[in-house]
């Protein structure tokens, strides 16, 4: 034990140069943990969003279903088979069918999806139930992103044109009943929502689907002819590489603080040996081994880590924990990261994370702080009571 | 080799090499110490002193022949085991009292005892019994950097005598002090040497420290030109 001790009197013993370090390697703990945590939360709501919204527990795609396919997306829609039917009519289930369509908001073409779903489906989070009303028009649900972007309002009637089973054009005026916010631009950016009945009847899809959603915690998958089932693996991997490639990016910027960090230690530890050379051969001179010395400057070392890791927690708790409770705004822009951010970003810190962090930082410093203590293994005590390096 | 000899050197060789050439800094040195002695190795800047002194510590290795300390080859020893010897028998004390500076009077004194693994209230017993020896007990909490130079190498003395070893090395322990205080440095060792029969060596050319020696060795050139011993100290208390 006399190694941890002499090490700690040491390393106290810097001063103002122990306390440099520390604070700044404590920064670097901080604003790991809370980037990570940043990305943990950001993947954590955009799973939660797009599976609240979009995914459900997963769904049943028609066989030729592609959604990155736009010239197939007008045949993929198939007869909703009987186990599904089952489903559905006992709300495990909700169909969704899904058409190209076209409509002429302030006299302009805009390319859209029709997509049809049951007005009293409550499979998804979207308000569906507005579409449940009866009348000439073809009531429409939108999203704020496509309200913004067509320039239509609560109330505004606009025209869909669409093909119907046989390829015939068919057209009709839509009433815009209401606009969803929604976090989720899948479920919003270009896209209509219609009741699934009345999409049904105006394609001449009667009783068709594209895919069906099914309910969040649905455990049997049976195989159904015709149609893929896609879990929620496969649903959410677009999801999991983009936080993958943005905790990639981020993790340059504290590759970057860490490495400032280590270069503040490593540039102690190298000033340190150079300086306390006598100090190393009155050790020496006093029965220790050059092990044991390079065990103490290593130590002295690493233990900036430890203390950084006191002085984090003493002013990065208050402060991960508020970030985590009150989030971080996100500008409008956010909407242009393909992925469903809500308007504030929650950080959510594990303690895997936190603990990662720690052990990573004090490894890493640990390895940083041995590194310049191996010139002490070839040192003479003649030469270090002289204040000479070997 | 005969038993009651502390130290003994037999045929002792060291040579440094300088580049393409070599200095022979010990050439053929037989020396034997007893125990409580109080001897000090004289001579001008260059004969060997503190080499010699170095490799008696186990701090340096013989190029030809045998230094023997307490009943081990020092050149068989690695160095680990010199480390366990110096430990255990020998304590040094140095012309710039080499104090760790981060440590306290009372902490610097406390070092050689941590290494032995010594129980804290035996820790505490032998460190307040060393500075009371060298008169420092006042001072137990104050920093190097507090003390003058007399008081730190009254504390580099404590420090080198807490242990009670068998063997002091003292390289030049009075060439940073004034004359009074050097008189005061070696009357506190003549007296430890007295009182716990500890083994002192002196490298040094300081009129001051040879006039309390009780025996004189004349290095010159390497070589062993004078080994005198008196019965009592060559000046004691003249100066005072």
């Amino acid at each position: 034990m006399i190694i941890p001790r002499l090490a700690i009197r040491n390393l106290l013993g810097a001063g103002l140069r122990t306390w440099l370090n520390v604070v700044v390697l404590s920064f670097s703990f901080v604003v790991i943990i809370w980037l990570q945590g940043l990305y943990k939360g950001m993947g954590d709501q955009a799973r939660v969003a797009q599976t609240n919204a979009e995914f459900g527990g997963g769904q049943y795609w028609q066989e030729n279903y592609d959604p990155f396919d736009p010239l197939t997306l007008q045949d993929v829609h198939a007869d909703i088979p009987k186990s599904m039917q089952t489903l559905i009519d006992n709300g495990q289930a909700t169909p969704i069918l899904i058409s190209q369509a076209t409509i002429y908001p302030e006299g302009r073409l805009r390319t859209i999806l029709m997509k049809g779903i049951d007005p009293a489906q409550n499979i998804v989070n979207l308000p569906t139930q507005f579409l449940d009303q009866e009348g000439e028009d073809l009531p429409a649900l939108i999203g704020t992103r496509m309200a913004k972007n067509t320039g239509l309002k609560i109330g505004d009637s606009v025209t869909v044109r669409w093909r119907d089973v046989q390829g015939t054009f068919d057209a009709r005026d839509a009433k815009i009943v209401q606009i969803m916010k929604t976090s989720v631009p899948t479920v919003d950016q270009a896209q209509i929502w219609v009741p699934l009945d009345k999409m049904q009847a105006l394609t001449r899809m009667e009783n068709e689907a594209s895919l069906v959603i099914l309910a969040q915690g649905t455990k049997e998958f049976p195989q159904i002819s015709g149609w893929v089932h896609k879990d929620m693996d496969f649903l959410l991997k677009d999801i999991n590489l983009m936080v993958k490639s943005k905790q990639t990016g981020g993790s340059i910027v504290y590759i970057i603080l860490l490495s400032l960090a280590m270069l503040a230690i490593f540039n102690t530890q190298v000033l340190s040996i150079f300086r306390r050379r006598k100090e190393m051969g009155t050790l020496m001179s006093m029965g220790m081994t050059r092990g044991k010395i390079i065990q103490l400057f290593t130590l002295e070392g690493a233990m900036h880590s430890i203390l950084a890791a006191v002085v984090a927690a003493i002013y990065g708790i208050p402060l991960l924990l508020w970030s985590a409770k009150s989030g971080w705004a996100m500008p409008e822009a956010v909407d242009d990261f393909g992925m469903a951010l809500g308007e504030a970003l929650f950080p959510v810190y594990s303690t895997g994370l936190v603990i990662g962090t720690t052990i990573l930082i004090l490894v890493v410093t640990t390895i940083v702080s041995f590194l310049p203590t191996r010139k002490i293994a070839k040192l003479k005590p003649t030469d270090a009571l002289r204040g000479k390096m070997t | 080799m005969d038993n009651s000899y502390l130290i003994e050197t037999d045929e002792l060789v060291k040579i440094f090499p300088m580049g393409e050439t070599s200095v022979i800094a010990l050439n053929h040195v037989n020396l034997m110490f007893e125990k409580a002695e109080f001897a000090g190795l004289v001579g001008p800047s260059g004969s060997g002193k503190t080499t010699l002194l170095n490799i008696i510590g186990s701090l340096d290795s013989p190029t030809e022949g045998s230094a023997t300390v307490m009943g081990q080859k020092i050149e068989d020893l690695n160095h680990k085991q010199g480390a366990d010897l110096r430990n255990k028998h020998i304590g040094f004390i140095f012309q710039t009292f080499n104090l760790l500076p981060v440590y306290t009077v009372y902490e610097n004194v406390e070092f050689p005892l941590l290494l032995l693994g010594m129980s804290p209230q035996e820790r505490k017993e032998k460190v307040m019994k060393a500075l009371e020896w060298v008169h420092l007990s006042d001072r137990a909490k104050s920093k190097p950097a507090q003390l003058s130079g007399g008081e730190s190498q009254r504390v580099a003395i404590a420090r080198a005598v807490v242990k009670e070893p068998k063997i002091i090395l003292a390289d030049e322990p009075t060439a940073n002090l004034d004359a009074e205080n050097s008189h005061n440095i070696l009357q506190t060792m003549e007296k430890i040497n007295r009182d716990l029969e500890t083994t002192f060596i002196f490298a040094t050319h300081d009129e001051k420290v040879i006039q309390y020696l009780r025996r004189k060795i004349t290095l010159i050139d390497g070589k062993v030109a004078m080994d005198e011993v008196y019965d009592k100290p060559t000046g004691h208390g003249e100066e005072q």
